[in-house]
């Protein structure tokens, strides 16, 4: 296990809205870590949507996803925060007191955090594998039905089945099919959203007859106690045909799941945090909700309102951060205090 | 005002009336239909607005584009008629479509 990381805040969460929480929060003195499950910043911006315009962020009549993502990066680099990718915060215990508060937060890597505030940042949730609703497939999962293998070997001598038709699916394929019995690629169409060389890669092992492609789509699993036997799958010619796997692994892109969230001892409604529009912060002290994952009335799903959210929940902030100093409110334009923070005085 | 006829897994019917301008999975959420999630708002971004759009309407839709069958990649249970809702834009030629939800969001 790592060593405990002590810091003033943990941000669940790096979207725009938990990015902007570095700013508002730097501009206070206050250092973050933030922690997120993708590998790379951004959120849903950079995950559902890096190439979609968004038109609604005041001044940027228009901007991607991606393109905001960046210049937000670069708007909280003075802050130097701390990100740690792939992971997820699965724990919070409260080891302060209200007046006091302080938190111990730990990620499914093992890292733990000691943090005297928590912004939640996490949008809709976490994002994790899609489960393809195929009935009964609850059984197999663990066993035969993966959406990662960590250990290549555990597939060696096994008919690995394949589902889907993106870099995940691809990426897959190559990776296993050097120690699989056999890799099966199953598509809807025979058409591959994945990177041309993965794609190329693919057919010449098909060519060569190293592995199989199948265009159709899984309709039913067979099996007993978990353990996957046949794959039940309809060609494009409505025919139905049970093909032999003893490991399937479906790649239907990422879905959103609130996740250990519902475990941390705050109060949730409809997977929504309640929190007051003065400071967002939750019914437990020092544990801030801001962005998509919060609701109030009148909440509006919007960046701009998370953006607004985060100013004012840092100011609640700063007050569990340094207990003594007092706040004054200042502009980045005109303080020279400010400037020097943003390393442009 | 055109309509639009949604049925939904039980066979149930629902016909609503639709503004030209906007998508088939707006007109859905606008006038609470279920068996359409649109977790992402209309992007073309998730794949949870999946219908089957009735077998006599499918030529008389604008095709999808190659976004939206990418994206349809990761709906479950893909039919010839499918379509991404959020994509079938409501126009004065379409009065009358129907369409089918699906027994799950993906």
């Amino acid at each position: 296990m790592s060593d405990v990381i002590k810091t003033d805040v943990v941000i669940v969460g790096a979207g725009p809205v938990g990015l902007f929480a570095v700013f508002e929060l730097g501009l206070l003195d206050i250092k973050c870590h933030l922690i997120d499950i993708l590998p790379k910043p951004g959120g849903q911006c950079a995950e559902l949507y890096p190439e979609k315009p968004i038109y609604d962020i005041p001044g940027f009549p228009v901007i991607t996803g991606q393109g905001l993502t960046d210049n937000l990066m670069k708007q909280i680099e003075p802050f130097g925060p701390q990100f740690h990718f792939n992971e997820m915060v699965e724990k919070v215990e409260r080891i302060g007191n209200d007046a006091a508060p302080l938190f111990r937060v730990t990620t499914d890597a093992g890292q733990i955090f000691e943090a005297k505030v928590i912004m939640i940042a996490a949008g809709g949730g976490s994002f994790q594998p899609k489960k393809p609703p195929i009935a009964g497939i609850d059984a197999y999962e663990g066993k035969s039905i993966h959406y990662a293998v960590r250990q290549m070997e555990a597939v060696r001598g096994k008919r690995v089945l394949i589902v889907g038709g993106g870099d995940s699916a691809l990426d897959w394929t190559l990776n296993l099919q050097p120690v699989a019995e056999r890799i099966i690629l199953l598509h809807r169409r025979d058409d591959f959203r994945a990177a041309p060389h993965s794609v190329n890669g693919m057919r010449e092992l098909v060519a060569s007859g190293k592995m199989d492609l199948m265009i159709g789509q899984v309709m039913s699993l067979k099996g007993d106690d978990g353990v996957l036997t046949h794959a039940v799958v309809r060609g494009n010619d409505n025919q139905t045909v049970d093909v032999a796997a003893d490991v399937m692994m479906p790649f239907f892109g990422l879905t959103m799941k609130l996740g250990p969230i519902a475990h941390w001892g705050i109060h949730l409604h409809e997977n929504l945090i309640p929190v007051g529009t003065e400071t967002f912060e939750t019914d437990v002290p020092g544990i801030f909700a801001i962005g998509d994952i919060n609701s109030y009335p009148g909440k509006l799903k919007l960046i701009l309102s998370g953006f607004h959210e985060v100013a004012l929940a840092a100011q609640k902030a700063h007050r569990y951060v340094y207990p003594d100093k007092k706040l004054t409110f200042q502009y980045t334009t005109s303080s020279t205090s400010l400037q020097k923070k943003l390393g442009v005085s | 005002m055109p309509k639009i006829t949604f049925i939904d897994a039980s066979g149930t019917s629902r016909t609503v009336e639709a503004d030209v301008g906007s998508t088939v999975m707006e007109t859905a959420i606008r006038n609470n239909v279920p068996g359409i999630d649109a977790e992402c708002g209309g992007a073309c971004a998730c794949a949870t607005c999946h219908v089957y759009v009735d077998e006599a309407w499918v030529e008389k839709l604008p095709k999808a584009s190659s976004i939206e069958e990418d994206m349809l990649d990761f709906a479950y249970d893909v039919r010839p008629g499918s379509r991404l809702s959020c994509q079938i834009k409501v126009t004065n030629e379409i009065d009358g479509l129907t369409v089918a939800t699906p027994e799950q969001q993906g």
